[in-house]
C-alpha cells in the first residue's frame, strides 16, 4: 500500500462528517445552489468535494462504482483504507464517481422501483467548473426552488429524461474542487 | 477520536440515516425505509426525530425543541439536555435564533427562513395506515398513486359530519405525487408547510424518514365543493391578543373558567415582551 492511502481522510470524523452531511445536504435540497465542501483530501483524479462526499456518505454498505480515470489504484486504496465500500459496476452502485463522459450512458445505473424508488444511484460528476463562464446554462425549477435556479449541465436532454421519470430515476452531485451542487430527480430542467 | 459517539450515535449509523434523508429530499412525500437504533429515551418521546436530529446537527448549530408548541415540557427538556450534552450544541427556546427546530405536533407561528431545518417526530408515517393495515398493500398504492380510498374517507366525513372531521395529522398530497402524513400537527399548520425551511421526519418505531425541501408543493387533500378549511378556535390569545395563532384551551380555575392562549409559546411571550396585550392580561391589569 502506498502511504498516501493512508492519508486524506478526516482529522475528527464525527464533527467534519456533520459539517460535510450539512453542505451535502443543502444542495441537494436547493438545486442549483453551490456550496463548498471540503475536509477529505482524496488521491487525484478525485477532487476534493468528491473525495469529502464519498467519505461522508458511504461506507461497507455502500457499493461503490469508479468511473474511467477514478478507477486507479490510487483511489482503489485509498476508498479500501478510509471507506471500505465494496467497488462495484455501474447496475450494483449505489454511489457512481467520474467525469460526465465516463459515467455515460447514464441507462446503467438502477433507478428505483415504483415500491422502493430509493433503490437507485446517486451519480457524483466530476466538471471542470460549476459555473460556465459566457452562458448561464439551464434553468431548473422544482422543489427546493422558489421560482428558478440556473445550473451549468453537460447536456440538457438526458436529465429531462430522468425527470420524466419520477418518482424513479438518478440523483447528481456535481463537484469541482472544493465545491458541489446537485440535480435530484425531482427537478425539472429546460 | 472523541470517547463518546458525537450526537450519541455511531458514524455508520448517522452515514445510514443521512442517506436515508437525502432520498426522502430528492422523493419529497416518498417514506424512505432506515434500521431505527434503540435511543436512550421511550419511543412516545420521538426516538425518529431524535435520530434524524442527531444525523443532522452540527457543533455549530443552535437547537431549539418543542413539544405541542411549548419548549418547556420534559419531553422537550430532556432530548434539548441530551444534544446539549452529546453534540455540544447550542440551546435556544427562541424560533428565530435556532438553526434546527425538532418539533412534536406544532409547526411555530414565526415564519422559518433558509437557514433552518424543522425536524418532525411522527408516530405514525403512512397517511394510509387506518384504511390498509397491511404495509406490502400501502406500499403497492402509493407505487400505483392509488388514492381514491383516502378522498372516499374524507368524503365519508362530509356526509357524517357536513364537514371533512379530521383535525390533526391532515393528509396532504405533495408535488401533486405522494400523499403523506404531516404527522399530528394541527390542520391549522399545514398551509405553513410551503415554507423556506428544509422539513425532514423521522419515525422511529416505524423506522422511516421522509423530507420535503424548501418551496415544496403540499396541498392539503379536499373536494371542489369542500375545499379545506384551516381553521382554528374564533378567540383571540387571552394573554396577548394575537388574532392569528393557533391556540390552547387552558383551564384557569376550579369553578369551570377557561382561556384560550397561543400553543406557541416563544411566539406568545415575544408578543407579549413587544406590548401586546389579550384580555386576560388587561382584566388581570384592570
Ligand atoms: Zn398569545
Amino acid at each position: 500500500m502506498q502511504t498516501n492511502a493512508l492519508e486524506g481522510g478526516f482529522a475528527q470524523p464525527a464533527q467534519q462528517s456533520a459539517l460535510a452531511f450539512r453542505a451535502i445536504m443543502d444542495v441537494l435540497a436547493r438545486p442549483g445552489q453551490i456550496k463548498d465542501l471540503s475536509g477529505a483530501i482524496p488521491p487525484l483524479p478525485l477532487s476534493i468535494a468528491a473525495g469529502t462526499a464519498l467519505l461522508t456518505l458511504c461506507d461497507t454498505d455502500t457499493g461503490v462504482y469508479l468511473a474511467g480515470d477514478a478507477d486507479c489504484a490510487a483511489v482503489r486504496e485509498w476508498i479500501a483504507f478510509h471507506i471500505g465500500a465494496p467497488l462495484v459496476g455501474p447496475s450494483h452502485a449505489d454511489f457512481a464517481v467520474g467525469t460526465w463522459a465516463a459515467l455515460v450512458p447514464i441507462s446503467a445505473y438502477p433507478i428505483g422501483t415504483a415500491e422502493y424508488p430509493d433503490r437507485s444511484t446517486t451519480l457524483i460528476v466530476e466538471t471542470d467548473a460549476l459555473e460556465a463562464a459566457g452562458s448561464k446554462g439551464a434553468t431548473l425549477t422544482g422543489p427546493g426552488i422558489q421560482q428558478t435556479a440556473q445550473m451549468h449541465l453537460p447536456e440538457v436532454a438526458v436529465f429531462q429524461h430522468n425527470h420524466a421519470l419520477f418518482p424513479l430515476g438518478l440523483d447528481f452531485f456535481f463537484t469541482s474542487g472544493s465545491r458541489i451542487a446537485a440535480l435530484p430527480r425531482s427537478t425539472e430542467v429546460r | 477520536m472523541t470517547d463518546y459517539n458525537f450526537a450519541y450515535l455511531d458514524e455508520q449509523t448517522k452515514r445510514m440515516i443521512r442517506r436515508a434523508i437525502l432520498k426522502g429530499l430528492a422523493i419529497p412525500g416518498y417514506q424512505v425505509p432506515f434500521a431505527s437504533r434503540e435511543m436512550p429515551m421511550p419511543y412516545g418521546w420521538g426516538t425518529g426525530g431524535v435520530q434524524v436530529s442527531a444525523a443532522t446537527l452540527t457543533p455549530d448549530d443552535t437547537f431549539k425543541v418543542i413539544d405541542q408548541g411549548a419548549d418547556d415540557t420534559t419531553n422537550a427538556v430532556s432530548i434539548r439536555q441530551f444534544f446539549e450534552k452529546t453534540a455540544d450544541v447550542e440551546t435556544t427556546t427562541e424560533t428565530s435564533e435556532a438553526t434546527v427546530i425538532q418539533t412534536r405536533h406544532r409547526i411555530p407561528e414565526e415564519p422559518l427562513s433558509e437557514d433552518q431545518i424543522l425536524v418532525y417526530q411522527v408516530p405514525i408515517p403512512e397517511p394510509l395506515r387506518f384504511l390498509e393495515p397491511r404495509e406490502t398493500e400501502t406500499r403497492k398504492m402509493h407505487a400505483l398513486e392509488e388514492y381514491g380510498l383516502m378522498h372516499v374517507k374524507l368524503y365519508e366525513d362530509i356526509s357524517r359530519h357536513g364537514h371533512i372531521a379530521t383535525a390533526y395529522a391532515y393528509p396532504v398530497k405533495v408535488e401533486g405525487r405522494y400523499v403523506m402524513d404531516p404527522s399530528p400537527i394541527p390542520k391549522f399548520d399545514n398551509p405553513k408547510m410551503e415554507m423556506a425551511a428544509i422539513q425532514l421526519f423521522g419515525a422511529g418505531r416505524e423506522q422511516r424518514i421522509y423530507a420535503l425541501p424548501p418551496y415544496t408543493k403540499v396541498v392539503s387533500l379536499d373536494f371542489e365543493d369542500h375545499p379545506f378549511d384551516p381553521s382554528k378556535a374564533p378567540h383571540p390569545c387571552g394573554l396577548c391578543g394575537a388574532e392569528h395563532s393557533y391556540l390552547d384551551e387552558v383551564i384557569t380555575d376550579d369553578q369551570g373558567g377557561r382561556m384560550f392562549v397561543c400553543s406557541d409559546t416563544d411566539y406568545c411571550e415575544k408578543r407579549r415582551a413587544a406590548g401586546h396585550v389579550g384580555t386576560l392580561t388587561q382584566e388581570a391589569a384592570a
